[in-house]
Parts: structure tokens; C-alpha cells; sequence
């Protein structure tokens, strides 16, 4: 048993959990963080696109010396039937930057390497160590935790959870409830590596330049899901993700809609003799802000997944991590330069702090789009995806028809499929949980 | 494109690096005569297919090849059809790249 006490015990080594425990290190508090995994990162697994600024407020230097793969300059959005897609690329010089905006990542390299920059800072980092259970008193303050690693507690003035979405301890502990089938998504993904050379040909990129393609339509089998497509130096990270309660409503695979996915005409030749070397599965939260639990209590914080803080409209979680991990540290480090106690009511200034910051403030404006998208999932993952790629297929093939007659029958095929009332009660949906 | 061109996830997980606790499994099916249909949606979801029906038809688990996601549980803790942990400490999977 550790006899020491602790200012802080940050659980979990991923985005927030190392924004946490780098803060409150910086500030020259005693801080213990704890990793189920082998080293940190090895149990973590994202698309991955890194948000700069957010990493910039970490460690202003990163770009010099963090792994990174390539930074995007250029976005692709694909609307998928079975044969073709529908495509809006977005691609640009001003991306070229000196300090780019996005990067792709390799998570278990990244949280390595962040992880690095905790200890530098005076943390203690514990791998192998799973966190088993919260410590209680009888007042039901959480005082410390319990690990796999030895017996008996180790105590801290604060527990910063920063568990990832799946918040077992959390959830144990009464702290708020598990993840249900319809917030959270199932995601599976690949590594294809193939030499620099032939990425850069096939996604027309110099350098270190890189792109993502997002993509949506009939490869979800009509289930709230997505597909992506990622580039990285020597490897594209790909993969497919749908909602948990559409998984078990259909009995469609993961690893099914994978392969389809990889099958894909549009796809295929991308990843073509590439050499696959991992496979890995990870939930994502999708509830939004209607799913946020409560964020702090006697003696305890949550920040990042643990509290679905992720933006699946504009598919963000790291960036929600680390801002959340450190809004909560810094919210911590003001309590204790004041000498205020670790109570659920001085720790509220967490969720004031968080509130103010894009954090809540994105997660509020789409507070109805994820509600939308489960309960019409048929018409926009299924319906809509095959009549505009339809539709555009009259469009551009030439056969002799006149033009006044295939515009008419694309849209007959639209009324069609959704009936007048239908169409514009999708716009008016959209556009109200867009707002 | 068919829906059911089998694909073999064991091929899949070959390409991940495991430790396995032997004896510990962290993952554990409550004993059953008839599954319910929260275990038996398992059999398709899990994305590692570590779901198996025996020949009896109850539901099994192997957790050697568990990539970790929490799948299962979110479905079948609540019904208190499996009992759902993290593995110790460096055990379990190893993502080299996540
Ligand atoms: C396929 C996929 C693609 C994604 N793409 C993007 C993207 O492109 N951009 C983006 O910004 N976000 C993306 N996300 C979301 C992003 O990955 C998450 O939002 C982010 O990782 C959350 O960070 P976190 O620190 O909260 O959780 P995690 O990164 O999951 O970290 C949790 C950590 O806690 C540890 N832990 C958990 N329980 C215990 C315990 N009891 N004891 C000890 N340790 C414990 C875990 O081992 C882990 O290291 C994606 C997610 C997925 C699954
Ligand atoms: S955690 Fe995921 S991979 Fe492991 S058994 Fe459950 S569903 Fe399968």
C-alpha cells in the first residue's frame, strides 16, 4: 500500500486523463495517475485526427517533437450507395500552414509520448495498475481508489476520473449510469500499411500532407453509422461505426460491414495490397448533451469519454478530452491555491469553467441531432444516400433523354421514396437540430 | 455486395498482440438453461465473435481474443446476463497503434 497521500489521482492515461495530470503537475501539485494498460495508449484507439489548438494549450512546442502523422489539407465527404459515392471534397493551400490545424495520429504513439511530458512534469504514472473501486468514507466522499496491485487504498484530496467511455468505476460507484445501446457507438477499425510513396499516389498528397474521408450511406445497412478513411504516413487507418442499439436491433456484424466497407468499388483501390496489422473495436460516445451525467461530487471530478463529452456530428472526442481534463485540473489547482476543500460544491466551478468553453457550448448547439439520427436512421443512412446517388447518376449520364424529363424523374424518385410531407419533414427536422 | 460473404475474425485477431491472463477471465457468462435475447445478440456484436452457442445451446464466452470495446456489457450487464470487468493491470490486448 502506497502510505503517501495524494493532491490528485487522475485514472486513466488517454487524452483527458494526461491533460489532467499534465496540469495539475505543471502547477506543482502531488499527482498519482494510473493505467490499466501495458504503457499508456495501449488500450486506446481513434481515427485519429488531432486538433492543434486544443494540444497547443498543453504543450505549446508539440509540433517539434510529438508523433505525428500528417496534417490535413483536405476533406472528403462521401454519401455511399452500394456501387459509387456522392463526394464533396474540400481541399486547400491555406492548410499548408506553418502550424497546421489537424493532424492525423497514431493513438498508442501519442499518448506515449504525451505521457512522457506527464512524468517530465513531476506526475508519477503507474502502468499495469487497474483501478478496481473508489474509495468511500461513510459520508460517501470518494476519498481514494482501490488497484489490482496491492492491497489496502491509496488516498487522494480528489479523484479525477478519466476512465474512457466505457466509466466502469463510475458506474459502480452510483456515480452516474452505464452507457445504453442508444448512446454510444460500436467502432471497428484496421491499420493497412503500404509504402509512403504509393498513399501519397493514391490520395494525390505531397510530403506530409494528408487527407480524411468521411463517409455515410447504405454501408451502415440503414443503422446510424459512419465510415472513415484516414491517411497516415506508411498507413491508412480505416474503419466503420454504428450505433450499439442498431447493431442489436439488426444482427448486422461489425466486422461484416467491415469487410463491405474495405469491398467497397470506391474503396478497394485505395487500400489494394496493403498489409493489415491490427484490428481493434472501441465504443464512441453518441448521446451528446442530453447524455452529459453529472460531472463532479464529493471528492470527484469526470472528464473526457467517461463523460460523453464527444461531438459526433463533427466527429471530436480528443479535443473534448483534453480541454475537459484540463478545465477540471485547472478548476482543482484554483480550489487548493485557495485552501477550498474538495467538496462537490466548490468543485462545481468545474462545470462553470466547462460551460463557458466550446466544450458545452457545441455539445448544446446539437443537442437534438443525435435523437434525430437514431430514430430516422432508415432515411438518412438507407433512403437518401441511394436516390441522390440516383439522382446524380441521371444527371451526368447522357442517353438521349431530355433534360426537363430526368430532372422530373429524379424528383418523382424522391417524392417517391419519402412522399411530399416526408421530404419536408426531414429539411425541417435537420435544420431545426442543426440550428 | 452480399451481406453474408463470411469473414473470418479469427484471421483478424491474429494480427493483434495479446496477453492473456490464463485463469482469470474477465468477462463471465451467468449459467443459463435458455438464453435471453440480449445474450444471444451477443453472438453477432461482439466484434472479436468471443460469443460461441455450445451444443446445448447456451451461450459461451472465450475472452482470449476480447478486443476490450464493452459491447457485451452495455447490452447484457443490465439484464445481469454476463458480469463485465477490465482485465488486470497489462493484461488483455496490446494495441500497437490503436
Ligand atoms: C474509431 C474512433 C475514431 C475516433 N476518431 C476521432 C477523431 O478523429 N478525432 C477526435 O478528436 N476523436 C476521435 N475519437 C474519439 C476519441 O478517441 C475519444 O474522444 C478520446 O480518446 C477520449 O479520451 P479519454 O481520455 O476520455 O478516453 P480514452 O482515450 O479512452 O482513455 C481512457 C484511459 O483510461 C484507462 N482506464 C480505464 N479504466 C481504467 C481503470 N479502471 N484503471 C486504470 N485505467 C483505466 C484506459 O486504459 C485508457 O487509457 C474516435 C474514437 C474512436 C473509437
Ligand atoms: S468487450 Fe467487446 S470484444 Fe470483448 S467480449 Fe465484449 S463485445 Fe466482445
Amino acid at each position: 500500500m502506497i502510505e503517501e497521500r495524494f493532491d490528485a489521482i487522475v485514472v486513466g492515461a488517454g487524452m483527458a486523463g494526461n491533460a489532467a495530470a499534465l496540469t495539475m503537475a505543471k502547477r506543482g501539485m502531488k499527482v498519482l495517475q494510473l493505467e490499466r494498460g501495458e504503457y499508456p495508449g495501449s488500450k486506446n484507439v481513434q481515427g485519429a485526427i488531432l486538433y492543434a489548438d486544443m494540444m497547443e494549450e498543453l504543450v505549446p512546442g508539440f509540433r517539434e517533437e510529438a508523433p505525428l502523422e500528417r496534417h490535413l489539407i483536405e476533406q472528403r465527404f462521401w454519401m455511399m450507395d452500394d456501387r459509387s459515392h456522392v463526394g464533396m471534397h474540400y481541399r486547400s493551400e491555406d492548410f499548408n500552414e506553418e502550424r497546421p490545424n489537424r493532424y492525423t495520429i497514431i493513438r498508442a504513439q501519442f499518448d506515449k509520448w504525451l505521457s512522457s511530458k506527464v512524468r517530465e512534469a513531476g506526475a508519477i504514472v503507474l502502468c499495469e495498475t487497474t483501478v478496481t473501486e473508489l474509495a468511500q468514507d461513510d459520508n460517501k466522499r470518494i476519498i481514494g481508489v482501490r488497484t489490482d496491485r496491492r492491497d489496502g487504498q491509496i488516498h487522494a484530496d480528489v479523484v479525477v476520473l478519466a476512465e474512457g467511455v466505457n466509466g466502469l468505476l463510475g458506474t459502480r460507484a452510483g456515480l452516474r449510469a452505464r452507457p445504453t445501446p442508444d448512446n454510444v457507438a460500436l467502432a471497428v477499425k484496421e491499420m493497412h500499411f503500404l509504402p509512403r510513396e504509393t498513399i501519397e499516389a493514391r490520395f494525390n498528397l505531397q510530403g506530409d500532407e494528408g487527407v480524411v474521408i468521411e463517409a455515410a450511406g447504405t454501408i451502415s445497412r440503414g443503422m446510424t453509422g459512419m465510415g472513415f478513411i484516414y491517411a497516415n504516413k506508411e498507413c491508412i487507418s480505416l474503419g466503420i461505426g454504428c450505433l450499439v442499439a442498431d447493431f442489436q436491433r439488426t444482427g448486422q456484424t461489425p466486422y461484416g460491414l467491415l469487410e463491405q466497407f474495405k469491398r467497397h468499388p470506391s474503396v478497394a483501390p485505395l487500400i489494394a495490397g496493403s498489409e493489415v496489422k491490427e484490428y481493434a473495436a472501441h465504443l464512441i460516445p453518441e448521446g451528446g448533451y442530453k447524455s452529459i451525467p453529472q460531472l463532479y461530487g464529493e471528492g470527484w471530478v469526470v472528464v473526457g469519454d467517461a463523460a460523453q463529452l464527444n461531438n459526433a456530428i463533427h466527429r471530436e472526442g480528443s479535443n473534448l478530452a483534453l480541454t475537459s481534463g484540463r478545465i477540471a485540473a485547472e478548476a482543482i489547482g484554483l480550489l487548493k491555491s485557495r485552501g477550498a476543500s474538495m467538496s462537490a460544491t466548490n468543485l462545481s466551478i468545474y462545470k462553470k469553467m466547462l460551460d463557458e468553453s466550446f466544450v458545452i457550448k457545441d455539445l448544446k448547439k446539437y443537442k437534438d441531432m443525435p435523437p434525430l439520427m437514431h430514430t430516422h436512421s432508415q432515411n438518412f443512412f438507407l433512403t437518401y444516400p441511394q436516390l441522390i446517388s440516383k439522382a446524380m447518376q441521371n444527371f451526368v449520364r447522357v442517353d438521349g433523354t431530355p433534360k426537363v424529363e430526368k430532372e422530373r424523374a429524379s424528383l418523382k424518385s424522391f417524392v417517391k421514396a419519402r412522399s411530399w410531407s416526408g421530404l419536408v419533414g426531414d429539411a425541417w427536422r435537420f435544420a431545426r437540430a442543426w440550428r | 455486395m452480399s451481406c453474408d460473404t463470411p469473414v473470418r475474425v479469427e484471421d483478424k485477431l491474429y494480427y493483434n498482440r495479446y496477453l492473456v491472463d490464463v485463469g482469470y477471465p474477465h468477462v463471465k457468462v451467468r449459467p443459463h438453461t435458455t438464453p435471453s435475447p440480449q445474450l444471444l445478440a451477443l453472438l453477432k456484436v461482439c466484434p472479436a465473435r468471443c460469443y460461441e452457442l455450445n451444443d446445448n445451446g447456451q451461450v459461451e464466452i472465450a475472452v482470449d481474443g476480447c478486443i476490450e470495446c464493452g459491447t457485451c456489457r452495455v447490452i447484457a450487464e443490465p439484464t445481469g446476463d454476463i458480469q463485465w470487468s477490465h482485465p488486470r493491470g497489462g493484461y488483455g490486448v496490446l494495441f500497437k497503434f490503436g
